[in-house]
């Protein structure tokens, strides 16, 4: 042990390459971050962020490329090796145990036997002393997405780590969360714990970090210090496109008829560690789009079931599609009646990865399109309208035989809007239309919506992304514990008023004091 | 050390090429077995594969074997698509003779422009039946049609043995676990005189066929393909499931009752305690080597009746036993489902980095 | 009438030690999320593997061993074809199953009819000839006790250890597992080789001290009634003791009720113990809730890691 203060750079890699199959992931990327420094990796999906991060925590082993971690060459091995060198990662999916208590999934991330001595008490004593409150005791799935997170940075924090890398930590929690949050990450950078902070939020890198790696299509495109640019130029760096705002829309007349009404829709949810919706009512006009915001775990995912058909109501009149009562109506019947649902997941819910294209398009489209003649596929005409869904919305693809497998994130979404914006519906429901979705085709897909919507469809849409719901919904609502708020028009609400509610504040109450906002 | 490393798409060539590629190895395999057992390598496959074709009437007895190979492996390549973990075949393949053979021995007299369709109704009904119990005991009760089936396949042995020894035994039997022998209207019409050359050779390819073209070009197909490949999907379509469920398991209980039907009446002419030589498993490997494809299954379907009798050519030729089968069969299984790597990955040499 | 009881519960108690015993390998294999169907193989191999080496040395330990290493091996296989080469581990299993029979059917053939030595049973010198709960609690031969000891020690290696902890988070999110460094792979073929010895032992127990002789398919679906056995537990070690027990009782009251030449027929007596396994499977598994919960959510699902 020497007392003289380390010097250097705290991590310095050069040169990391990673190919995948088809994909250069990272090409020669560089990446330095100091000590007591809150340094953002800058990016859009696809740009290759996570891939460096999992090479920094041994997940993923580089093909070229020097790591110097502390001063001294290193070669990664795995996590193990990098929690023993001071690394901590705090991941954005995939590293909980549902089924396992706080303290038991805590333990999981010690690997030795002494670290686990007293870990109890220390669980309590850390998670007080960062504002970080945590049951031990709790079994995971019951607990909401801000205090899963908790226990990953308490876990990361249990180990006395030199860096602490966090992978888009704010997008699955409340405005007020993400500002206690970083109180804690400056708290920590202060106290000695450098921070990698994964983030596209460009407000939050401003406000956080005083360093900024911004990377795009698995290359270094610039280092910059943020709070020295505008959201607007950081933005072009790491996009190189013109990204102009969709053009707005006049307001749908009050006089529009409904087109899609809930009434006191309430459903148990078949999932084990399901949210149950309680009491919705809802009431959409053609022309219009209403936007559902809400932090993830909160009922969306039965509430889009429950439209789309997968989870049937009590009554018919619980969910009423252009005039028809549909509540006990199955997918395939409410698309008779001109409804198209968009789920939230693209690979083996919205497609079949392993089927073609034209296969895909088929699997929602062939009643509304009449692909079957006599029980028998068309596949003339299922091969015309995959090729219409490829033209009509940009699909980079090789054509209808692709397997969908075969496409990126960005295009996939881009056909499964595709596939059922061509359908001509009278009411639309899309559940995270852009999620993990590169700028270019999010900007694709929020056009349809708006030019659907103009052609007078009621759409909703389901996002975790307040920016998103901001841009494309006339109305907002907020979705909390499986009840959804009474909707407020965008123009008098704010980041702020919705953000209280999506904490679950009580509805009557807010929006009193929205007036005020 | 050797890598696997995803392809990122479907390779064509290894779509076709794994299953050549493990019939080879399991023939290297099968080869290395027997010269452990000191036999010589060459001799034995030859006595095992070729040998029972050349002998008189070896492809027609290699067609007889096949036909009930064919229709179980035919619907399993159905329910397997879908996800319809049928594994009980052999009861249903059991419950199909006893049925069909419960007819002709209840009506010895009948002409046989009646007899014979009422049988095969009675195999095919006897053999959705039990498929239909599976079925509903998963969809109703939520239980593993593994087990069950399974399970089932275990009681309607017994049953048979029951019933060959007990109220159906032949009077005239000397006391042997046996029925009567079926009277000449009860057997299968023969295709070909004096042989055993029976209708269901010709029926087996056609039901192939057919159900090729249900399950690739149909709505219905395409609803059991989606159910196996991706059951959420297949909800967001608006495909149900049980309905889906219900149709696996009684085509492919169905086809076995029919071929438990046709081997009773077309081959062995009479009720006995075993009445399928380990069937229900052989069709899973057929419909697994026919890659889950209708018409695959009647090439797989035939290559397996082979093992049967080059089973039956070992033991009388070179006196090894009879399991010898078996142990080639699950061989071959290992293989082709270890070979489909291929489609999704290949492998790559990469030297061992020193640290 | 206490001769009738003790006769019943020595014979449940034996024919419940196999159950138990593959039982109990299957639980820890499923419980890192792996779903090996080959018990029954795996049972047969170590059947025959277990009798020829006793029948050749004399030495029933070396047969037990050496049905433990058949298991071992056996399992091996499914372990490379589903494991690393990622194959569908329902078909693996079921490919596993088929191989065993016929491997046991070419082995076994020059041993059927042959007598082997027999595990002792024990007998302690007082313990031994307590009335009723002496031959019932120590009367048996040393398999049964070290198939309710190793029950025991996986329960609590389950429950209360950090390598229990370990296994339950592997087949709870395997990826969660590998991304906090965990060798997942490496931690599932160590519980498939489990699950074989275990199986392998079950085997033992079968040709070497429940029915001492060899015939082919010997075991007779138990490899399976073990697996819907874990089923019915809801991977929990304790009612996988009483499933055992249960299913032990109805396979010798189904014995029993033939030798007393009761008017219903053997064969469709012989049928009881699987019709009984389908009644319970069908009661357990009406709660579709309730075996979620307890179900290793990785269970049956392959694992790539993306390095």
């Amino acid at each position: 042990m020497n007392d003289t203060a380390p010097s250097g750079p705290l991590l310095k890699m050069t040169g990391m390459t990673k190919q995948y199959p088809g994909c250069l992931a990272n090409d020669h990327v560089s990446l330095t971050v100091e000590r007591n420094q809150i340094h953002a990796l800058l990016g859009e999906n696809g740009a290759g962020k996570s891939t460096l991060v999992k090479i920094i925590y041994g997940v993923v082993r580089p093909d070229e490329g020097e790591i110097i971690w502390d001063g001294q060459t290193v070669n990664i091995q795995n996590p193990g090796h990098a929690q023993r060198l001071g690394i901590g990662m705090v991941f954005q999916h995939f590293s909980l145990f549902e089924a396992l208590t706080v303290q038991e999934n805590i333990a999981l991330g010690l690997g030795l036997a002494k670290e686990r001595l007293g870990l109890r008490e220390r669980i309590v004593r850390i998670s007080n002393e960062y504002g970080l409150p945590l049951d031990p005791d709790r079994v995971v799935h019951d607990l909401s997405v801000g205090e899963r997170q908790r226990i990953e940075i308490v876990r990361c924090l249990l180990q006395n780590p030199k860096l602490l890398i966090m992978d888009e930590p704010t997008s699955v929690l409340t405005p007020s969360e993400v500002r206690k949050l970083f109180v804690t990450l400056r708290r920590l950078a202060a106290e000695g714990c450098s921070i990698l902070y994964i983030s596209h939020k460009l407000e939050e890198v401003r406000a956080l970090c005083s360093a900024a790696t911004i990377m795009r299509l698995g290359k270094n495109v610039a280092r910059v210090i943020p709070a020295e640019k505008t959201v607007k130029e950081l933005a072009e760096i790491m996009i190189n496109m013109d990204l102009h705002a969709p053009t707005p829309r006049p307001l749908a007349p009050v006089s529009a008829p409904s087109r899609l009404v809930l009434d006191k829709l309430t459903i148990r949810s078949p999932h084990h560690f399901g949210t149950d919706l309680k009491d919705i009512s809802l009431s959409l006009k053609g022309g219009e789009i209403l936007g559902i915001a809400g932090i993830a775990g909160n009922g969306q995912s039965e509430l889009m079931d429950a439209l789309s058909g997968e989870i049937l109501a009590g009554k018919p009149e619980n969910v009423v599609i252009d005039g028809v009562p549909a509540g006990h109506k199955g997918p395939h019947d409410r698309r008779r009646i001109h409804g198209c649902f968009v789920p939230e997941e693209r690979n083996g819910h919205g497609a079949v990865t392993t089927m073609t294209l034209a296969e895909n398009a088929f699997l929602s489209g062939f009643t509304r399109r009449a692909l079957v003649r006599f029980g028998v596929i068309d596949t003339k005409k299922t091969s015309a309208f995959a090729e219409t869904i490829i033209k009509a919305f940009d699909v980079r693809t090789t054509g209808p035989k692709a397997q969908a497998r075969s496409l990126s994130g960005g295009n996939l979404q881009k056909f499964l809007v595709g596939r059922e914006v061509l359908q001509e519906p009278a009411v639309l429901v899309i559940n995270q239309p852009t999620w993990g979705v590169d700028a270019g085709a999010a900007l694709a897909i929020h056009e349809a919506i708006m030019a659907l919507a103009a052609g007078g469809a009621a759409v909703m849409i389901i996002s975790q992304d307040l920016d998103e719901i901001f841009v494309l919904a006339d109305r907002i609502s907020v979705i909390a514990g499986g009840r959804v708020s009474e909707p407020v028009l965008t123009r008098d609400a704010t980041v702020e008023s919705i953000g209280r509610l999506m904490g679950g504040g009580s509805a009557p109450a807010a929006s009193g004091e929205m007036a005020v906002a | 050390m050797l890598k696997i490393e995803a392809r990122g798409y479907e390779s064509r060539f290894w779509r076709y090429a794994s299953p050549v590629l493990a019939l080879l190895l399991t023939g290297a395999t099968s080869g290395l077995i027997f010269m452990a057992m000191g036999r010589p390598a060459g001799v034995t496959v030859y006595t095992f594969l070729i040998a029972p074709l050349l002998q008189q009437d070896g492809f027609e007895a290699l067609a007889v074997k096949a036909a009930p190979l064919i229709m179980m492996g035919v619907g399993l390549s159905l329910a397997y698509r879908a996800n319809v973990w049928n594994i009980g075949t052999d009861g249903q393949f059991t419950l199909g003779a006893i049925c069909g053979g419960g007819i002709a021995l209840a009506f010895p007299d009948a002409p046989a422009y009646l007899l014979f369709p009422a049988m095969v109704i009675a195999g095919t009904l006897g053999g959705m039946a039990s498929g239909g119990l599976v079925a509903w005991l998963r969809i109703r009760f939520n239980a593993n049609e593994i087990l069950t089936s399974l399970m089932f396949a275990y009681i309607t042995q017994y049953l048979l043995v029951y019933l060959v020894t007990g109220p159906w035994r032949d009077p005239q039997g000397f006391g042997f676990p046996q029925t009567a022998l079926f009277s000449d209207t009860a057997l299968a019409p023969r295709l070909i005189e004096d042989t055993n050359v029976h209708i269901g050779i010709l029926l087996a390819p056609m039901i192939a066929i057919g159900l090729w073209f249900m399950l690739e070009k149909s709505l219905l197909g395409f609803q059991f393909r989606v159910l196996g490949q991706a059951p959420r999907a297949a909800k967001f379509a608006g495909f149900r499931e049980n309905r889906l469920v219900w149709i696996a398991m009684l085509i492919s209980g169905g086809l076995a009752g029919l071929a438990g039907l046709l081997e009773v009446s077309g081959t062995l002419g009479q009720l006995t305690t075993t009445l399928s030589p380990g069937y229900g498993f052989t069709a899973i490997i057929v419909a697994f080597l026919g890659r889950l494809n209708p018409l695959g299954v009647i090439p797989a379907g035939l290559l397996l009746a082979l093992t049967y009798l080059g089973g039956d050519a070992a033991q009388i030729n070179l006196g090894l036993p009879n399991a010898v089968t078996g142990i080639f069969q699950g061989i071959l299984l290992f293989y082709l489902l270890g070979c489909d790597i291929l489609l999704l990955n290949r492998f790559r040499w990469v030297p061992l980095k020193v640290v | 009438m206490t001769a009738l009881l003790v006769a019943f519960l020595v014979s449940t108690i034996a024919a419940s030690t196999p159950l138990l015993l593959a039982a109990t390998g299957e639980l820890i294999v499923e419980k890192v999320g792996v779903l090996n169907l080959g018990v029954e193989g795996m049972m047969l191999a170590g059947a025959i593997a277990g009798f020829a080496t006793a029948n050749q040395t004399g030495i029933t330990s070396l047969g037990v061993l050496a049905a433990m290493v058949a298991g071992i091996a056996l399992s091996m296989l499914f372990a490379v074809v589903s494991l690393t080469l990622q194959a569908n581990q329902t078909a693996t299993g079921l490919a596993l199953t088929i191989f065993g029979r016929g491997f046991s059917a070419l082995v076994g053939a020059g041993y059927v009819g042959i007598p082997a030595p027999t595990l002792p049973k024990i007998h302690l010198p007082v313990l031994s000839d307590i009335p009723v709960l002496g031959p019932v609690i120590f009367g048996h031969d040393i398999l049964v006790y070290l198939a309710l000891a190793i029950l025991a020690a996986v329960a609590w290696c389950i429950r209360s250890t950090h390598l229990g902890l370990i296994l339950r988070a592997v087949g709870d999110s395997h990826d969660a597992a590998h991304a906090l460094g965990y060798a997942v792979i490496p931690i599932r073929y160590a519980a498939v080789a489990f699950g074989g010895a275990l199986a392998g032992l079950a085997g033992a127990y079968m040709s070497l001290a429940y029915t001492p002789l060899w015939a082919q398919d010997m075991t007779a679906g138990r490899g399976w009634v073990a697996v819907a056995l874990v089923t019915f537990s809801a991977w929990r070690p304790f009612w996988l003791l009483i499933g055992a027990w249960f299913f032990g009782a109805l396979m010798y009251l189904s014995l029993y009720v033939q030798a007393l030449g009761v008017a219903v027929p053997s064969a469709l007596l012989s049928a009881v113990p699987y019709i009984g396994t389908v009644v319970v499977l069908v009661l357990i598994s009406r709660d579709a809730r309730r075996i979620r919960l307890h179900r290793p959510a990785m269970l049956g699902r392959p694992f790539q890691a993306r390095v």
